[in-house]
């Protein structure tokens, strides 16, 4: 008898894009609204960013039940943090953390790709981008998700992050202001929508700054 | 209480029907510092003293944020208290987990009394050494519980435990009736009252006291140092609110000068000697 093979996955993708950049002093996290499942779309105004601490804010595609489970997951290791050392996880630590949940369930993996973006201790932008079971790495900027390979060569070629392995060591940041930022967020999500199904609808900007944190929203194209 | 051949374990009842060794556990909170705790229909206000164990130590953490709708004031056993905030604080986070929204207080209770009657029913245990004043603020309202070692939870309107809490519920027991009714600021006025009453002559400053508050749209947080100390000056200067019986009179009387006194040379620093 011929092995079998499932005829039930566990997963499905939701599709959708993710897209952080790091700043000096500032960090942009966008993400699509729009959810599909196969060919059809289940709705175009769905959130994948959700802000885990005052200056940590993750975005996720993939399977968006996993998504959900893996923040709610987040948000009650985040709660008991605060109680027992009084103040908010900082982006870093929050990082780990991430990396920790996701390869606690190495053998049944959260289907979702991450990429976290804040503020570290020094105020300096932080983005940190993931696989689905926790290898991580913090970066300059990142995107996930269906149109991240048409959005990170795009992003390679206008944010010339210089390499890591490179003397002295530079800045991964980018010397871009932050609506310059913001700009090319617009950008990479315009093009995207273009080629990629499973992006569009409406893209949603988180930027998270000294002065605290601001959502804006942009349309796209709804084809 | 004394000893006798039935408390040395809390599995043996005595021929009274009691289990002496609950009912030793229930002195552990007496020899605490005081807590009190009130509520109105809105807010819960839970204060405590701090006493530290030498002038050169830092006193002990006796209220403890549980949820943003929940706080907890201790008495007794503070390491025992500390371990049960943790278990409640895991509860709220689980609850909150599970079914998205925030875990009404009476539950919470009654899952802290049963924790606290299994330490009453096994050989191997023993019961906790703490009595716990449970604020919260629910669907149904604010509401004041206090959890003892025995295993029981009561209800209050306001409640005091702890050393010399005996004059602190005297007092409340006097103005509870208008509690419900009142405003935020007041019901953290009759507080700092019930405090004072606690610290039977000595001198009240912040430093003494730690005053927290949850109510409806504003989650359970302590109340800074400087906030606490200007709502000691305001009503040290004003002189102590006339209460509605004779007994009180001398102490107005003594609080009048004594603030006058004060006022002049150093705010705040009015002898409180009676």
């Amino acid at each position: 008898m011929p092995k079998q093979q499932a005829n039930w996955s566990p997963y499905d993708n939701n599709g959708g894009t993710c897209v952080a950049i790091a700043g000096a002093d500032y960090c942009v996290i966008a993400a699509d609204t729009r959810m599909s499942t196969g060919y059809s779309i289940l709705t175009r105004d769905y959130s994948k960013i959700i802000q885990l601490a005052d200056k940590s804010v993750m975005a996720s595609s993939g399977f968006q039940a996993d998504v959900r489970a893996l923040q709610k997951v987040l948000a009650a290791r985040h709660l008991l943090y605060q109680h027992q050392h009084n103040k908010q996880m900082s982006c870093p630590a929050m990082a780990q953390l991430l990396s920790n949940t996701l390869y606690f369930k190495r053998f049944f993996p959260y289907y979702s790709f991450n990429v976290l973006g804040g503020l570290d201790s020094e105020g300096k932008g932080c983005v940190f981008t993931y696989d689905a079971v926790g290898s991580y790495e913090r970066v300059g900027y990142s995107a996930q998700g269906s149109g991240a390979t048409l959005i990170t060569p795009f992003l390679d070629n206008q944010l010339k992050s210089p390499s890591p392995l490179l003397l002295p060591a530079k800045d991964a940041v980018t010397p871009l202001s932050e609506i310059e930022a913001i700009d090319l967020v617009k950008t990479c999500f315009a093009s995207a929508t273009e080629r990629d199904i499973y992006t569009g609808d409406k893209v949603e900007m988180l930027v998270l700054n000294a002065s605290g944190i601001r959502r804006e929203f942009m349309e796209l194209r709804k084809d | 209480m004394f000893r006798n051949q039935y408390d040395t374990d809390v599995t043996t009842w005595s021929p009274a029907g009691r289990l002496f060794q609950v009912e030793y556990a229930m002195e552990a909170v007496k020899q605490g510092s005081a807590a009190i705790g009130l509520r109105s229909k809105t807010h819960v206000v839970l204060a405590s003293v701090n006493k530290a164990s030498s002038e050169l130590s830092s006193h002990q953490k006796k209220i403890f944020k549980v949820d943003d709708h929940i706080g907890v004031a201790i008495a007794g056993l503070t390491a025992d208290g500390r371990v049960l905030s943790r278990y409640m604080r895991n509860e709220c986070i689980n609850y909150s987990y599970t079914y998205e929204s925030p875990l009404p207080v009476g539950r919470l209770v009654v899952q802290l009394a049963d924790k606290a009657q299994v330490c009453t029913q096994r050989s191997w245990k023993r019961p906790y050494g703490v009595g716990l004043l449970v604020g919260g603020l629910d669907e149904s309202g604010a509401h004041l519980y206090y959890n003892c070692p025995s295993g029981n939870y009561f209800e209050y309107q306001a409640f005091a435990i702890g050393s010399r809490s005996q004059a602190a519920k005297t007092y409340l027991e006097r103005k509870f009736e208008s509690f419900m009714d009142s405003s935020r600021e007041d019901l953290i006025k009759d507080a700092l009252f019930a405090l004072r009453e606690t610290l039977q002559g000595e001198k009240m400053t912040s430093s003494i006291c730690t005053i927290s508050i949850l109510g409806a749209g504003e989650a359970f947080h302590v109340l800074d140092q400087e906030t606490v100390q200007r709502l000691i000056n305001e009503f040290e200067v004003v002189g102590e609110e006339p209460p509605a019986n004779e007994a009180a009179a001398p102490d107005a009387e003594a609080a009048a000068p004594g603030a006058a006194e004060g006022a002049a040379p150093d705010q705040g620093a009015a002898p409180m000697d009676i």
